[in-house]
């Protein structure tokens, strides 16, 4: 079969495995099963794994793996093309309280797109969402799969704080900010639940390749709901695929 | 036992070997951004090689002792005083209860590294001590220091090498030459633009920091236009924004990004760009991916020894 990727040397401590030149599903899926594959052989010196849409790059320490073994475990990983780990995925069903205090620019969202605030939510609380890549802040979810009629741009003067949990549309992306930052995006809503905690193991719950649910609730709920968060009694629902 | 900090200095931070493991879910690394100096004042203070230290930048701290410590200032000479005796960078010294340790500016390097026998006793998050101020991570509330704070100093045996005992570590001088093997994406930028990063020699901007040396020189022309779909990023990755003028990615960098990166710095090239200052000059020199991975491995099995 021939080779659907190509090694990248990133200097004498890393090296990217980059497949394909597009944001695809498909291409993201090889390189999550590519990059759980190596995890999977818990080689030493393999210091990060950093999966991305079409790429991951692994750091390491030459000292720990020399480059000859480096790369017969990558094309190892990289060979199976029957994806034995694309089945080991979580949903995570995440509450939105969506519009009001909670979603600034709900209205914004739903005047952009010709239609009712509460169809706005329903188009973005029906669709499933996978995570293609974390980064940007720790935890930041690139989701693939937004309703193309809630595409919105950016808003012209950014807001300076965005507050933990909020939910919000940017362009063609939507997603969650995992902590306060200054931001541009569109807030139609806003999570009680903390995905990024830095006490907890992992600090981030979801993993690339993860698929994300939103749920609409009430505003009695979220108070509910930010009350348990607090005293350590809520579990978000997942679901194994 | 502690350090309690009078002055902080403009950037005074706690960090140490960097949080390995986490860049998947989106968290830098952080960490020291000079290792040789790190390293090296560790293995003279006989501490875990990862130990904690105090990294400060261009201006240094006051700070007192409330017991007795041995301690390190490696890297840039910034005018380290025991009260009123001068010491020197790289070397070991002494402190008694009481002492003040103050430190001015910077009079070679850019960075001075703070340590002292024990390591400074922080709490670990995700494996690591290291101050990440942009996700208010580890070090001192995951911020930089300030007047008042108290560092507590982990408990340690007495070993150390000897009082004056000291390492060799040179801070640059002239223009300085970083090593770099050319990819991930040198495909991306024409001929002309590779000879022109090899050769050029670049200055050290103002609006470099711990997470990029941002540079000034004539500007690159990519051929495919200056982004790509987002990746992932090494320590002395050299990125090349639309300006086409490169900046090298350093210990605070996003874990990832979407500028094509022309070439990678030298793991070991990388204590001296740390050292480099706003209007120092850089030369890139073209190593090939075995010569690199040789001198990485040279270089590592220095570090942890003396």
């Amino acid at each position: 079969m021939k080779k659907d990727y190509r090694i990248l040397p990133c200097g004498d401590s890393a090296v990217t495995v980059q497949f394909g030149d597009v944001i695809s599903p498909e291409i993201n899926a090889r390189v999550a099963s590519a990059a759980a594959r190596l995890a999977d052989m818990r080689l030493d010196g393999i210091e990060d794994i950093i999966p991305t849409y079409r790429s991951f790059t692994v750091c390491y320490d030459p000292c720990a793996i020399d480059s000859g073994a480096l790369l017969h475990a990558l094309r190892k990983a990289c060979k199976a093309k029957k994806d034995m780990n694309s089945g080991k995925k979580t949903v995570f069903y995440i509450p939105v309280a969506y519009g009001s205090e909670f979603g600034p620019d709900l209205h914004n969202v739903a005047a952009h797109a010709g239609i009712t605030p509460l169809e706005v939510v329903r188009r973005h609380a029906t669709r499933e969402y996978m995570i293609y890549m974390l980064g940007f802040l720790p935890g930041f979810p690139y989701l693939s799969g937004m309703d193309p009629s809630l595409e919105t741009p950016r808003l012209e003067n950014p807001r300076t704080a965005i507050p933990v949990g909020a939910v919000g549309i940017g362009g063609k992306q939507t997603g969650i900010y995992p902590i306060a930052s200054p931001g541009g995006w569109n807030l139609i809503g806003r999570t009680p639940v903390r995905p990024y905690d830095p006490q907890q193991a992992p600090p981030v719950i979801y993993k690339a390749g993860d698929i994300i649910r939103f749920v609409p609730i009430t505003r009695a709920e979220y108070t509910r709901i930010a009350a348990e968060v607090k005293n350590g009694a809520y579990k978000i629902k997942t679901e194994a695929r | 036992m502690a350090l309690e900090i009078i002055n902080p200095g403009p950037l005074s931070t706690v960090q140490d070997g960097g949080g390995k493991g986490y860049m998947q879910a989106g968290f830098p690394r952080a960490g020291v951004m000079d290792d040789y100096s790190f390293y090296k004042a560790n293995a003279l203070l006989h501490n875990d090689p990862n130990a904690a230290v105090i990294e400060m930048t261009m201006l240094g701290v006051k700070a007192k002792f409330t017991a007795p410590c041995r301690f390190v200032a490696a890297g840039g000479d910034f005018g380290g005083m025991l009260n009123d005796t001068p010491i020197r960078p790289n070397t070991v010294y002494q402190a008694a209860a009481g002492d003040l340790l103050s430190f001015g500016a910077a009079k070679s390097g850019c960075r001075c590294y703070l340590a002292v026998k024990g390591g400074f006793d922080v709490p670990m998050i995700m494996g690591s001590r290291s101050t990440d101020i942009k996700c208010r991570l580890g070090g001192v509330d995951g911020r930089k220091l300030q007047k008042g704070d108290l560092l507590p100093i982990c408990p340690a045996d007495t070993d150390a090498s000897p009082n004056g005992a000291s390492f060799h570590n040179p801070m640059p001088q002239g223009v300085a030459r970083l090593r770099a093997v050319p990819g991930p994406q040198d495909d991306a930028f024409t001929a002309d633009d590779l000879v022109l990063f090899f050769s050029q020699p670049y200055t050290v901007t103002a609006e470099s920091d711990r997470m990029g040396m941002k540079l000034d020189g004539a500007p690159l022309q990519s051929k495919n236009g200056m982004d790509i779909i987002s990746d992932g990023i090494a320590f002395g990755a050299v990125q090349v924004p639309r300006s086409g003028k490169p900046i090298v990615l350093m210990a605070d960098r996003q874990t990832v990004g979407g500028y094509a990166k022309i070439a990678t710095v030298l793991t070991c090239d990388l204590h001296i760009a740390a050292q480099l200052r706003p209007a120092d000059r850089v030369q890139f020199v073209k190593t090939d991916l075995a010569a690199a991975q040789a001198a990485a491995v040279a270089y590592r099995k220095t570090l942890y020894s003396l």
